[in-house]
């Protein structure tokens, strides 16, 4: 018998059997919780996404509240009175300056509502022209992702679903409309829905929207539901294996448990974020065009036509520039982060 | 002096949840022209083993203690060219995937000829014509032709025989197999293992055989040392292991195994989950799982005890039946103790 | 080469030349949508255009017919007809003067993306979660998410009117260098962060750890073994790198007044020289889809795992 060291103080009672009690409170079991709950919770822990998420909601609120209450609208030219000639000193007023009507009234002790941003070439109070152009940018951006979402959704559901002949010619359009070059396809189709809507519309309900805008809707729902539609498409054939898979290992109950506990939620939320990444997208399309000219009709406002219209003023009048300038940016960039913190915080290949 | 003798080596992962313990105080000795098996289930440290070794651990992973001894020299601590001397010269190791693995860009001639010009003096022509040779050395068939080939035109099989080639380029002295057969069909595996023994007959070197299971370990190794979450639980000769087990967890495995024997009856799977390893309890990492644990394995670590001249464990069911059958001596009660302790010597 | 990358690339040709087709029928056809007719609808056309475009396309004929006659004409002898707007000048000859400025524009573009971009993204992804690693994404992330023509406005108003350091006018060499600067910026962002993540992926690899473990020094891992898989996606970023610059041109000949074939595209719109329009937009749709067809078929060549599969 070898002689060990095995020097030790030891309680006695210390060989007592261990209970069941007193081993599990040594294993702490991470909470498990849902799939949306656990996103949740690492979305909020995103501070860049956080704060992006509250410039949007504040740009949103501003763009749907001030409007309201503001008193000058934006197609208002100040310098224009019926009857009376036009007053020239209301254009092309710098910040916190007044045209000679408005002069008047404060000297005689009214109080008249500043001009922020001051007025523009036509006498327009700019400050609530670019307001309203935000709101152009953001609804025009939400409404053609809904509507990208909506037809991608139906065609590639089809498409994943039926399967066979179906699916191989839908997916043909898919592969050709793909390969078209999309934004000469829109400056192109922009500028013919402008000459042949514009006539057409006259008269009826859509014409407040705008034939313009109209055909940006248009154009949307020809051309961009493509990514979308293969997106849904794989998820569903994803699916139809997962499913396959599974009944094949005959688990029973379990198959659909499993498919609605892993596979629905990661598809839907996979959906989602690319509708979400896809209004930052649409926002840009819409303010290229109106930069372009081939936008929103005048008197409208968006923030990309009154980029292009601060182009010819640009050695004055610089900040007319800069206002829309930034205010896209802004948009365009906390949306795209808000999209990718979304991404991250779903996605669940992505490994940490 | 052992070819390689590991001291306590704590190795531990730094992640923004915090510190893993991947490696917690593990010692073993490896001896010259040995096969040493290292079994336990996924995340029980055998990889970080040998990654530590090798010093090859991903960014957030230290060697937080302990001594690393190859050959007499200590490697932690020297300097990366050092290190790099070592790798593929002197300690190969091939890995469990090879699949991915293996460059996919570069044809099998040019990475078998990579390690060559790294620690040989072969270059060119003569390069090349050692590859051919290191493929037939491994068994593939057509080296000639296998030289010019891609990974992903070989099968999992083959390629697994081209690790073998690169990781043997330079004779090293020892050979770490990282689970090398786990991710082949049955029938390859046992081609694979066969080479293993073969080559080592024929080079003589020492291997690390790194591996969950247990039919692998029974056909090559000499020694086996078992690890759970991080630590080790026994070490001993394969036989000393197989048939006479002194830790709870070795025997939980032991039984799980179905035979042939047992057909038709349950399948005995050890109860319980793995350990968290970001939140260590003080005593015996098993103990939460063990059907036999004592309140003193829930707060503290089982002292080695030498079971024999060939087998050493770390279970507080040996203290136990030792002092049941009167192997462990308890000494008379001094008077610094309080009532109920006892000082024991063996 | 396998005969299945040869296939492939065989069905990528004849869907592009498809597209090609598409774009022409579409434009055609929606040119002559509009009420009126292209040619007709607008006034102050001067009778001798007009004679020209009767002999050309017989205007009273069917419209398919006029369609096959414009089709043949391109397709043959690369002829769009006469210019609306501009006396005397036939549309090719204006697209093949714009194209010349164009090309030059993006390709000096497309390179300095290239270039910075692999660079800026290597030493991003070696320096990870570093200050300069911060610095880099937060800059891109601003580069990819602004539009162009705002960069490009913005641009302007810094460089050319306030320090007045380069000219606003983009007709001289001198005039380039915003317009390229500007151009290349979106891809160039676009490029760094793609080579960052494409590093950092293949940094993790079981291969790269091969390599470590055979003993191959620092440089010889990110030069040799990491940087030949990172770039892989790089180089199927290519044919929409080229893609975007094509239309990417248009805001920026625009803004810096650039006598390039984006500039001739859009005016053309505004100022209704609908054969301009057509032969523009043709063209530069065909570009669009031969650079996207390089890329589908750089993509297949360079990954052999690809072509295996």
């Amino acid at each position: 018998m070898k002689k060990n060291p095995l020097s030790m103080h030891i309680d006695v009672d210390a060989f007592i059997p261990a209970t069941a009690e007193e081993k599990k409170y040594l294993v702490q079991m991470r909470e498990s919780s849902t799939f949306f709950r656990d996103g949740a919770r690492r979305l909020r822990k995103n501070k860049v996404a956080m704060f992006s998420l509250i410039v949007i909601v504040l740009i949103i609120l501003s763009s749907i509240i001030l409007p309201m209450f503001w008193p000058y609208s934006y197609e208002e030219q100040l310098g224009v009175r019926p009857g009376k000639r036009v007053d020239p000193s209301f254009n092309n007023l710098s910040p916190f300056e007044y045209g000679t009507t408005e002069q008047a009234r404060i000297d005689a002790g009214e109080s008249v509502f500043p001009h922020i941003f001051g007025t523009d070439s036509a006498g327009r109070d700019y400050f609530i022209r670019v307001v309203y152009g935000t709101r152009i940018s953001l609804s025009v951006g939400f409404f053609a992702s809904i509507i990208v979402l909506i037809i991608g959704l139906v065609v590639g559901s089809i498409a994943g679903y039926f399967g066979g002949k179906l699916d191989l010619i839908i997916m043909r359009i898919v592969d050709i409309i793909y390969s078209l070059p999309d934004t000469l396809m829109v400056i192109l189709l922009a500028a013919i829905l402008r000459v042949t809507l514009g006539n057409r519309l006259e008269g009826t309900a859509l014409e407040s929207i705008g034939s313009n805008i109209l055909s940006l809707f248009i154009i949307f729902a020809l051309l961009y539901w493509v990514s979308m539609a293969r997106l849904v498409r794989g998820q569903i054939l994803s699916l139809k294996e997962e499913e396959y898979v599974l009944s094949a290992k005959a688990t029973g109950a379990k198959g659909g448990w499993i498919i609605r506990k892993h596979l629905l939620p990661n598809s839907i939320s996979v959906i989602i974020i690319s509708t979400a990444l896809q209004i930052p997208s649409a926002i840009f399309t819409e303010s290229y065009l109106s930069f372009l000219g081939l936008g929103v009709n005048a008197p409208m406002p968006s923030l990309g036509s009154l980029a292009s219209d601060a182009l010819n003023g640009i050695n004055s009048y610089a900040y007319r520039l800069v206002i829309p300038a930034i205010a896209i940016s802004l948009i365009v960039l906390s949306l795209n982060l808000l999209g990718d913190g979304l991404r991250d915080a779903f996605d669940p290949k992505l490994n940490r | 002096m052992a070819l390689l003798e590991v001291r306590n080596l704590h190795t531990s992962f730094f992640t923004d949840a915090g510190e893993v313990k991947a490696v917690n105080g593990l010692s073993f000795d490896l001896e010259y022209g040995k096969v040493l098996g290292i079994v336990g289930e996924s995340g029980s440290g055998k990889s970080v083993t040998a990654y530590s070794i090798m010093q090859i651990l991903a960014p957030t992973g230290k060697i937080v203690s302990g001594s690393i001894k190859f050959d007499g020299q200590e490697l932690i601590g020297i300097s990366e060219k050092e290190m790099r001397n070592i790798r593929g010269k002197r300690i190969s190791i091939i890995f469990q995937d090879p699949m991915t693995s293996l460059n996919p860009v570069y044809n099998i001639g040019h990475q078998l000829v990579e390690a060559l010009k790294l620690h040989t003096n072969y270059t060119g022509s003569a390069a090349r014509q050692r590859a051919v040779e290191l493929l037939r050395l491994v068994n593939v068939n057509e080296p000639q032709k296998r030289i010019k080939q891609y990974p992903y035109e070989l099968s999992g099989g083959m390629r697994q025989r081209v690790m073998i080639a690169m990781a043997l380029a330079c004779e090293p002295d020892i050979l770490i197999a990282d689970e090398p057969t786990t991710a082949l069909d049955v029938t390859i595996q046992a081609q694979i293992l066969e080479l293993m023994n073969s080559l080592q007959d024929e080079i003589g070197m020492s291997i690390i055989m790194i591996t969950h299971d247990l039919g692998v370990v029974a056909q090559m190794c000499d020694e086996v040392v078992v690890m759970y979450a991080g630590e080790i639980c026994e070490q001993g000769t394969a036989d000393e292991i197989y048939y006479n087990p002194h830790h709870e967890y070795t025997k939980g495995l032991l039984n799980s195994i179905p035979t042939v024997a047992s057909a038709g009856t349950k399948l005995k799977p050890i109860s319980g989950t793995p350990i968290d390893l970001l939140n260590m309890p003080e005593g015996c990492p098993f103990a939460p799982r063990c059907n036999e644990a004592m309140k003193i394995c829930l707060g503290k670590h089982a002292p080695k005890m030498q079971i024999n001249d060939e087998h050493i464990a770390y279970c507080w069911v040996n203290v136990r039946e030792g002092v049941a059958d009167g192997s462990i001596v308890l000494a008379e009660p001094a008077d610094t103790l309080a009532d109920k302790e006892v000082a024991v010597y063996e | 080469m396998s005969s299945k990358t040869l296939f492939y690339i065989l069905k990528r040709v004849v869907l592009a030349l498809v597209t090609v087709l598409i774009v022409i029928s579409i434009t055609f056809f929606a040119m002559h949508a509009i009420p009126g007719g292209p040619f007709l609808g607008e006034k102050a056309v001067s009778p001798a255009v007009l004679e020209a475009l009767e002999a050309k396309y017989g205007l009273d004929k069917p419209l398919f017919e006029q369609y096959t006659t414009y089709l043949k004409g391109i397709v043959l002898d690369f002829d769009f007809g006469p210019s609306l707007k501009q006396r005397g000048m036939m549309v090719i000859d204006i697209i093949m003067d714009g194209l010349k400025t164009s090309i030059r524009l993006g390709v000096i573009a497309a390179a300095i993306a290239l270039a910075f971009g692999l660079v800026l993204g290597s030493i991003a992804s070696l320096r990870r979660n570093t200050l300069i690693d911060r610095f880099i994404m937060v800059v891109t992330t601003a580069f990819v998410s602004m539009p162009s023509f705002i960069m490009g406005t913005l641009l302007l108003l810094v460089f050319a009117v306030k320090l007045a350091i380069v000219p606003a006018n983009g007709s001289t060499p001198a005039g380039m260098i915003m317009p390229i600067i500007t151009l290349s910026l979106y891809p160039m962002a676009y490029i760094t962060r793609l080579t960052r993540s494409s590093m950092l992926d293949v940094l993790g690899q079981d291969y790269i750890r091969t390599a470590r473990a055979k003993g191959v020094s620092y440089p010889g891992i990110i030069g040799g073994h990491a940087l030949k898989n990172a770039i892989i996606p790089v180089i199927t970023y290519f044919g929409p790198m080229l893609a975007y610059i094509v239309t990417g041109s248009l805001v920026v000949e625009r803004i810096f007044a650039v006598p390039g074939i984006g500039r001739a595209f859009v005016n053309s719109i505004t100022g209704r020289d609908y054969p301009l329009i057509m032969g523009t937009t043709i063209i530069l749709a065909s570009l669009i889809v031969l650079m996207n067809l390089l890329g589908d078929i750089m993509y297949k060549l360079v990954d052999p795992r690809i072509s295996f599969e």
